[in-house]
This record gives C-alpha cells, sequence and structure tokens, in this order.
C-alpha cells in the first residue's frame, strides 16, 4: 500500500490573462510530510499555495486537498478589532471555543496575552498568534506563506524551533513557501524548486535535526542556490568589491 | 537611562500638554473680561451686544423659568428625530450600496447626485411640500445627515483590508459572520466620522430649519428675542446652539473610545 497522502495535484495549469503561472504542475504532498518550497518572485509559489488553501478556485479532479487545512500569511492578518483570543477562535465551530483558543496560545508561548489588542503585539508575536489560529484548527494541511520573511532575524531562528516543536507534536502536513534556501533546509523534509510554474527540482533532506551545523548542509544550499540562478554560494550577502562602481538609491554614483 | 526605556508604548506626553492646556483658557478670558469692560464704559451698547454679567444673569432667569428648557427639549427632539431617520436610512442604503454590486449600482449615482445638492436649498420646496409645521423641519435635518452617514460608511465598507476579509474567510467566516466580524467592524472607524459630522450637520440645519415659523425651541427664543432686540437672549440661545454642538462631538468622542479602543491611537492614551 502507498503511504497515505494529504495533498495531490495532478497536471494542473493555472492562467491569469495570458500569463501562465503554473503549468502542468504535478504534486503529492504525503500526511505529515514537511515540503518548502523555493521558487524566486513570480516563479507561481504563492499561487500554487492558494491553490491548495481553496482562495483561487481549482478543478477538484486535479487538485485534491484536506478540508481541514489553515494558512499562516507573511502578515498575521489578525482582526485589529479583536482581543488576542477572539482572533485565534475566529470562525471555530462549537462551544468553550475559548479555552481551545488558549490552549494553542499557551503552546505557542503568549498564553499570558490572550486579552490584549494585536495591535500591542511585536511583529514575531502577532505571527505566533496567527501560528495558533492555524494548529486550533488541527488542521491537517498547513500552509505557511513566508511566514518568518517580516520578522527580524532572532525571531525567525526562534519561529524556527517552534514551527518544528509544533510539527512534531501536531503532525500535520505542511506547505512552507519561502525564497529563504536556509530556511527551506533547516526545516524541511522535502524542498521543491518552482521556476516558471513548473516544478524545477526536487531535494530529499534526510539529515537529522538540527542540521546547520552538519557538513552537508552547504552543498544542498549549493545546488538549490544553483536552481534558483544564483551560481555563487553565499553570494547573495557578498559585499560589492572595492572599486567597483556603487549606485545609491537617490541616484548618485560613487566609485 | 536604558534603551529600553524608549519603547513607545511607555511614552508619557502628559505633563507638558496639561501645562498647554491651561494657558489656552487665558486668551478667551481676557476677551470676556474686555467685553464686560466695553460694555460697562457703554463702547459696545446693549442693543449691539449685551455685556457678559446680563447675559449670565438672562440665561439664569431663562434656567429657572423652565423657559430655557422646555424649548431645547423642543429642539433636541427635532434634532434627534431627524437625525434617527437619517441614520437608519443612510446606513441601510450604504449596506446595500457596500456589501453587493448590484446594490451600488443602484444606489450610489443617486447618493453621488444627491449630496452635491445643499440640503438647505430644499427648504422653499419642502415648505411647499409639508407646510411649516414639524414635518419639513425634520425632514431637512434627515436628508441633511444621510449623506454624511451614507457617503462615509459606504466608502468605509469598501476601504476594508482586502488581506483581512481573504484572511477570515480561510479561516471559515462566511455570509453575514463574515459582515458581523470583520466587514463591518472594520468600516466603524469610518462610520463614526460620518457620525460625527452628521451631528454637526444636524445641529446646523436645526438652527435654519427653525427659523421657519416655529412656535417653540431655540429657534422661536431667537425668533422672538430679534423682534424685541434682546441681544442677550439672542446669545443665550447661540451659547446653547455652540453647546449642543459641542456634547454632540464629546458623544461621539466618547462613542469613539470605547467602540475603537483596539486603534493604536486610544491604545497608547
Amino acid at each position: 500500500m502507498a503511504p497515505p497522502v494529504a495533498v495531490s495535484i495532478r497536471d494542473f495549469t493555472r492562467r491569469f490573462g495570458d500569463t501562465t503561472v503554473l503549468r502542468n504542475l504535478n504534486l503529492e504532498i504525503g500526511q505529515g510530510e514537511f515540503v518548502a518550497l523555493l521558487g524566486r518572485s513570480g516563479s507561481g509559489k504563492t499561487t500554487l499555495l492558494r491553490t491548495l488553501a481553496g482562495l483561487d478556485p481549482a478543478d477538484r479532479e486535479q487538485v485534491v486537498s484536506p478540508s481541514a487545512r489553515a494558512i499562516v500569511f507573511q502578515d498575521a492578518r489578525l482582526l485589529p478589532w479583536k482581543k488576542v483570543w477572539r482572533n485565534v477562535a475566529i470562525g471555530l465551530p462549537g462551544r468553550d471555543t475559548r479555552a481551545r483558543a488558549e490552549a494553542a496560545l499557551t503552546e505557542v508561548e503568549l498564553s499570558h496575552h490572550l486579552d490584549v489588542w494585536p495591535a500591542t503585539l511585536s511583529g514575531g508575536e502577532a505571527q505566533r498568534v496567527a501560528l495558533a489560529r492555524a494548529l486550533v484548527r488541527e488542521p491537517a494541511l498547513l500552509l505557511l506563506d513566508e511566514p518568518f520573511a517580516a520578522v527580524d532575524a532572532l525571531t525567525r531562528l526562534r519561529m524556527h524551533e517552534l514551527v518544528l516543536a509544533l510539527w512534531r507534536r501536531h503532525a500535520p502536513a505542511v506547505l512552507l513557501v519561502t525564497h529563504d534556501v536556509d530556511e527551506a533546509i533547516t526545516l524541511a523534509d522535502r524542498v521543491l524548486v518552482l521556476d516558471q510554474g513548473r516544478i524545477a527540482a526536487e531535494e530529499r533532506i534526510a539529515l537529522p535535526r538540527p542540521r546547520e551545523a552538519d557538513p552537508q548542509f552547504q552543498a544542498i544550499r549549493s545546488r538549490l542556490l544553483a536552481h534558483l540562478g544564483v551560481t555563487a554560494p553565499g553570494a547573495k550577502e557578498t559585499p560589492p568589491a572595492e572599486g567597483a562602481l556603487v549606485a545609491f538609491p537617490t541616484g548618485e554614483i560613487v566609485t | 537611562m536604558s534603551v529600553l526605556a524608549a519603547e513607545p508604548r511607555s511614552i508619557r506626553l502628559s505633563a507638558p500638554k496639561w501645562r498647554l492646556r491651561t494657558g489656552r483658557w487665558l486668551s478667551p478670558a481676557l476677551l470676556l473680561v474686555l467685553w464686560e469692560l466695553g460694555s460697562r464704559t457703554g463702547v459696545i451698547p446693549t442693543r449691539v451686544l449685551a455685556a457678559p454679567s446680563v447675559v449670565a444673569q438672562t440665561l439664569w432667569s431663562m434656567i429657572v423659568s423652565g423657559e430655557l428648557a422646555s424649548n431645547l427639549a423642543v429642539s433636541l427632539a427635532r434634532a434627534a428625530a431627524g437625525l434617527a431617520i437619517g441614520l437608519v436610512v443612510g446606513v441601510a442604503l450604504a449596506l446595500v450600496a457596500g456589501l453587493s454590486r448590484r446594490g451600488e449600482t443602484g444606489v450610489d449615482p443617486l447618493m453621488q447626485l444627491g449630496r452635491t445638492l445643499p440640503s438647505l436649498a430644499l427648504t422653499p420646496l419642502f415648505i411647499v411640500w409639508f407646510g411649516i409645521g414639524e414635518t419639513p423641519k425634520i425632514t431637512l435635518i434627515a436628508v441633511a445627515t444621510v449623506f454624511p452617514i451614507y457617503l462615509n460608511l459606504f466608502a468605509g465598507i469598501r476601504g476594508v483590508d482586502a488581506k483581512l476579509i481573504e484572511a477570515a474567510r480561510s479561516f471559515g467566516l462566511s455570509g453575514w459572520q463574515l459582515i458581523v466580524h470583520a466587514i463591518l467592524p472594520g468600516a466603524l472607524p469610518s462610520f463614526l466620522v460620518g457620525l460625527r459630522y452628521a451631528l454637526g450637520v444636524a445641529v446646523l440645519v436645526l438652527v435654519v430649519a427653525e427659523q421657519i415659523n416655529a412656535s417653540a425651541g431655540l429657534g422661536y427664543l431667537i425668533n422672538n428675542a430679534r423682534d424685541f432686540m434682546r441681544t442677550d437672549v439672542i446669545v443665550v440661545c447661540l451659547l446653547v446652539y455652540a453647546t449642543l454642538g459641542l456634547s454632540a462631538d464629546l458623544i461621539v468622542r466618547a462613542l469613539e473610545a470605547r467602540a475603537l479602543a483596539w486603534r493604536t491611537s486610544f491604545l497608547k492614551s
């Protein structure tokens, strides 16, 4: 028997006007599998996530995704007029929603912020509330749309730990959309590179977690970066060489 | 001092603000003193403007005799009735236009046309239609207040962050739940701006509407006082109108502080 599948996309094409965003895409995500989706801007990765979330229309025969699913957006998207716990409990069916929201907020270490307004939260805290809001629904599929892109580097590291811990505890299938190669390798079981609407590369990460110190980390990183069109490893942080022309935002050119 | 002390939430501006505020009473008080002096020395004749002390006495006697209260009640009832109608109609139309495209096509052009018309210009027509009783007065206030309510609530509904709506939808809200939990609270700040404006307009239109042959109300008091050149009574009525405008503003501010407690501007104080 094949392992149970949470998400299945077959031969899926999505167009906006004349542009084809996703073309003949095939993807399967196993139950409890953590998949990261890398891609440059405009590669279609957000469209793919939105399709799985049901936010964009899709043919049910081509796209199968569990009905119990939840998204964490890049911006936390909390309703500012609802207290934190009500944001978590929003749309929850059944009784004792406060208790359930409280439990979820405890898991993201925010049980002391149940009754505050979202506007008083820091970016990282707001994102943790968004995570709690997703978790409280006990999703079979957790969709993360660049959820750590807007938080500072230190908070991001803590959020990685948190997401891994929550994933181990609740075992949802996860699709993480990101443009951060290191983040993808650190977190996922499998990393996909999306390019021009197709999956251009796939990398299984079998390293034991934590992985940052693993000697193979850099090799995987270079391979994935190459697929993304970045040739020199670590090129994204290379400062310009001395004497090179540097264009400043004001338009002036300094040598 | 540590860097942590600069956290924005803990900044307190109250001390310098208070000192400035106390200073702000000086110039009006000085004006009042000059006015009183001018009246006493005869520079300002009573038929031009009564002295502040005389105005105060008149105010007191009108309060004691109940004349002010009974006429104020009549005026307030007019404003309240007109405003209530304007509020209900304005909110209903804004919901229809704001929540559906078809509603917008049907309602919005009419409202955009209507708002260009100064409501007070309708006075002669309303007198022809409704005579000179209470109806034209209340209708005028209602018509004038519909527009600020409608325009602001409509814009508020349409201005709600589409990303928030999308998020709310993805978490299972739909139909009325979506409207009640996501759209209307998001439109509330704009609505309150409209309400504040409508209250101001209601007082303004009240003043004009009450000039239409009233037999009670503040306008009646003013008209009578004009005939007898009682500048003291006129000033008392002006003060009452000003107080009405001010309390209208305070009411909306109080509403805002309660209903918009989630906003950062309210959170800071």
